[in-house]
């Protein structure tokens, strides 16, 4: 996203720009060297302009440009507040309005890493305070008395006892240099009106009446609809179809071969686009339907041979083996382990799951003009572009992308392989398309949250302290590269915190698609670590809350050097173990037979997260057990604003039955390749009878500035109900998911 | 195949294949968006719509299926947004990133216009049927108890029935 265009220079000066609208209204744009502007990734885009973001009509409705894709995050709504909020605008009157991607305009249009927050929190603050200073300047100029006796409320300036409403002063304020966005004084917290009121979601009208409003609902004049039939074996090549029979079927339009590009090697670094027959017709159900007598033949190539069970066998040889790197070593584990008082083994395992959100992937493109126009839901819109255009062999202000609603993110949106796909099919087809796929093919064809083996081992001295923790992360890839997602953080917890820590790491091939899920890498990693330190403190003889509190105070046990890691704010982390502690009652209370609690903590994504779950578990047989979360406590320290306490309170509770679905249920696997889940029925989410009946947020307050809650949130809660079922039923399941080991939600 | 389809009060006649799932005429054909897929096969309730008053899963109940049965879906379940279901969902703030929702108001509409009083219970019972992968689940259970109050509480427009009826006028 490199911006040396003239336009993008001019507006880097401090000064605001002004002009009128077609419509009548005003937008209105500050500048500034947009160093305020923390990019969460990638090269700084432009600075933050409120001519980009907001129009105020003569009738005084405000419009809120909201510039980040929007799956069910919140983002479209929190974002706005921000800006509504220093503006001194009436929330109920602002009308909030989808942004294109566009990068001359808006920088981090993206959704990933919990990173809107903390990117976007004072610069959006600040496109709100420099148009209220704006329209301060013309009313004080209108009435000639002086701007610091002026006051702004719900839209309107106000001076002894007179009013004008930001509508009537929109002409004046196109006159106006603009403020220094330096200058600003933004607002004191006390005094927010919108930031920490609960707003609810700007599209639930429309998403309760059933508006089209979702990715899969676009429409476009002469549109087709296609269905894109893959090889079940990732990097297939299509040597033959069956073309001309599909042509005849009923209500199929087109069929065709679309190529991916040509590449070599495996299995980092497959194109995004594949190999596959597209089919085009006058309903998508006409287009799928036409895929049962599609016949292709394949060269089905290197990652045929993929077995899930044959990666296993690989890992448990592996771990026999001494490790093909070592990631970190503090201090000296093996001199530890010799002279600890106990030592504790023990190797955990979890399974490539699916993202599986509940609109499946998909895309509408449209090829005219020599312009590429797309309408769809990427969680990293820029990257798409720039692909579609590579691919394609467009210039990517060439590529028109809009923005539509996603049915669902969580990372499976980052890749742009469906984006890629409709372009393609559609710049071969000549006509609009819009391209589905079907649920099948999105179980099939996912970029997985890879699978990885743990193999861990800790020394307590005499009076239960850790004094050695090693860890050989088995994982997949080629050298010295894992595949995406597919890594560790050498200084993974509780790295720091014990003064002989190691982590080693090897990996095998692997002929799958891999990328980032909801917390990726903590989603597994949180189950590993604090599953092994209930088995670590039942081993000291320690309560385990009060271990893990230990466990915080021996920070920092290795002196900052030159490569100290970021890591854990042991005080952060205290403050929200103890306040969950507290808040859940741990410790205090007795439980009959097969009912107990377990607790959790992690540090992802800037956020602190402690959690505890209250399960019953009941047992039909050693082999057969039910659970039920009664409850569960979070606590979370997430700094010092949450902005939309609804929509927090809502995320971090999905959070955690998202964790629990991936707890019990949920695993991928391949045996020749293939992907051998098709559905829902196979992959299975926690459902509303299983889900607990309560989940208690509380936020500690505290001095750091707003981080985000999407991903934190969730990784606690798999040690957490792991912990409680292993508390209740003595049974300690070291491997994702439960549902292998015979457990099931009552 | 020609079907004649009454769908929110209106008759219209749809040219499809008999085994056509109701889901992709209403979509593609009628142009009523407001219902989703998810699975095709009948594990999410996306698609959720009342045939004859009955929540049904459009992905697989065929053209063939339907008969002479009035269809509801969510674009027709009040003229207006103002069914208590509706008021509810807007109310509680339920949804994320809404695509299941649809489905979930078809099936709790369909809920409370046989049973107005339900229990947790009978909430878990006629809701499972329908994922979240968002897991609004808490608030789903805390909605469906909102739209029997404002039901109960009684103004015509708040009447819990399904929307078939008071379209077909």
């Amino acid at each position: 996203m490199k911006r040396t265009d003239e336009k993008s220079v001019l507006e880097r000066r401090s000064f605001l720009k002004i002009s009128l609208l077609a419509g009548g209204g005003v937008m209105f744009g500050l500048t500034t060297e947009h160093k305020a502007m923390a990019q969460g990734r990638g090269t700084p885009g432009p600075a933050p302009d409120p001519h980009n973001y907001i129009k105020v009509a003569p009738d005084g409705t405000v419009t809120i440009m909201a510039k980040n894709p929007e799956l069910g995050q919140g983002v479209k709504t929190m974002l706005p507040m921000l800006i509504a909020e220093e503006l001194d605008a009436d929330w109920k009157q602002c009308r909030i309005q989808q942004a294109d991607f566009d990068d001359s305009k808006y920088s981090g249009q993206s959704a990933g890493g919990s990173t809107a927050t903390p990117v976007n929190f004072t610069p959006m603050r600040q496109v709100g305070a420099a148009g209220r200073a704006l329209f301060i300047t013309a009313a004080a100029r209108t009435w000639k008395v002086p701007e610091s006796e002026c006051t702004t409320s719900s839209g309107k300036v106000m001076h002894q006892g007179k009013s004008l409403s930001y509508g009537e002063l929109t002409a004046k304020v196109a006159e106006l240099p603009s403020p220094d966005l330096a200058n600003l004084k933004l607002k004191d917290p006390s005094e927010y009106k919108i930031i920490g009121h609960s707003q609810t979601q700007i599209d639930l009208h429309e998403i309760v009446t059933g508006k089209p409003i979702f990715t899969i609902d676009i429409k476009l004049p002469g549109m087709l609809h296609a269905a894109f039939e893959r090889c079940p074996v990732l990097g297939g090549r299509v040597v033959s179809a069956n073309l001309e029979e599909v042509k005849k079927l009923p209500g199929v339009k087109q069929a065709f071969v679309v190529k991916g590009p040509d590449f070599t090697g495996m299995p980092v670094g497959y194109p995004d686009l594949v190999d596959g027959v597209a089919i085009l017709a006058e309903t998508w159900w006409h287009a799928n339907q036409a895929r049962k007598t599609l016949k292709v033949q394949w060269d089905e190539g290197a990652a045929a041979s993929g077995s899930s069970t044959a990666f296993a066998q690989r890992a448990a040889e592996m771990s026999k083996q001494p490790p093909q790197r070592t990631l970190r070593a503090d201090g000296d584990v093996d001199a530890a382990f010799k002279g600890a008082a106990k030592v504790v083994e023990a190797a955990y395992s979890y399974p490539f799951i699916s993202h599986a959100p509940l609109e499946p992937q998909g895309a509408t493109a449209h090829f005219h003009d020599g312009k590429m126009e797309i309408w769809t839901d990427s969680q990293q819109p820029g990257a798409g572009r720039r692909q579609v255009a590579q691919i394609l062999g467009l210039d990517a202000n060439d590529v028109v992308l809009h923005m539509t609603r996603g049915g669902g993110g969580f990372g499976r949106r980052l890749t742009n392989d469906y984006m890629i796909e409709a372009a393609a099919i559609a710049k071969q087809a000549g006509v609009p398309v819009k391209l589905l796929w079907s649920r099948e093919d999105d179980m099939e064809h996912d970029y997985y949250r890879p699978g990885g083996f743990q193999y861990l081992k800790a020394g307590l001295d005499a009076s239960g302290k850790i004094v050695a923790w090693q860890d050989h992360f088995i994982s997949y890839g080629e050298g010295e590269r894992f595949v995406a997602a597919g890594a560790i953080q050498a200084f993974e917890f509780p790295q720091r915190f014990v003064p002989n820590y190691a982590m080693h790491s090897s990996v095998q091939p692997l002929g799958l698609r891999t990328y980032a899920l909801r917390a990726p890498t903590s989603n597994a990693i949180a189950f590993v670590i604090h599953s092994f330190i209930d088995e670590l403190a039942e081993a000291a003889g320690k309560d385990t809350f009060q271990f893990r509190m230990d466990l915080l105070n021996q920070a920092p046990a290795v002196p900052d050097g030159a490569s100290a890691p970021p890591g854990v704010n042991a005080e952060r982390m205290k403050g929200v173990l103890q306040l969950v502690a507290e808040k859940s009652g741990w410790g205090k209370k007795t439980f009959p037979k097969g009912m107990a609690m377990g607790m959790g903590f992690h540090f992802s994504h800037q956020g602190y997260f402690a959690e505890v779950a209250e399960v019953t578990v009941m047992s039909a047989s050693p082999n057969s057990h039910k659970v039920k979360v009664n409850k569960v406590w979070v606590a979370a320290d997430v700094g010092s604003q949450i902005i939309n306490p609804s929509a927090a309170d809502n995320i971090v509770q999905g959070g955690v039955i998202d964790g629990m679905s991936e707890l019990m249920n949920q695993k991928i696997t391949i045996e020749k390749g293939r992907v051998q889940q098709t559905n829902y029925h196979q992959h299975g989410m926690m459902r509303l009878a299983q889900a607990p009946p309560e989940i208690e947020v509380h936020y500690l307050k505290t001095t750091y500035g707003p981080t985000g809650l999407g991903e934190p949130a969730l990784p606690p809660i798999l040690p957490a109900v792991a912990n409680a079922i292993y508390n209740a039923s003595g049974k300690r399941v070291r491997s994702l998911p439960f549902s292998d080991s015979g457990f099931s939600w009552a | 195949m020609a079907f004649k389809l009454n769908v929110n009060g209106h008759t219209s006649t749809v040219d499809a294949p008999a085994d056509m799932p109701l889901l992709w005429a209403l979509r593609d054909i009628l142009d009523l968006r407001g219902t989703k897929y998810g699975c095709g096969i009948g594990q999410c309730g996306a698609c959720t719509v009342h045939l004859g008053g009955q929540p049904v899963r459009a992905c697989i109940t065929t053209l063939a299926m339907v008969k002479d049965q009035p269809i509801t879906t969510l674009e027709g379940l009040s003229p207006d947004g103002a069914h208590p279901v509706q008021l509810a969902w807007e109310e509680i703030d339920v949804a994320q990133c809404g695509y299941c929702q649809a489905g979930q108001i078809m099936s709790a509409a369909a809920l409370l216009a046989r049973n107005p009083r339900p229990t947790d219970k009978d909430i878990d019972t006629a809701m499972n049927g329908n994922l979240c992968r968002c897991g609004t689940y808490l608030r789903i259970r805390a909605a469906v108890h909102k739209a029997a109050e404002l039901a109960h509480a009684g103004s015509p427009t708040h009447s819990a029935g399904s929307g078939a009826q008071r379209n077909q006028e």
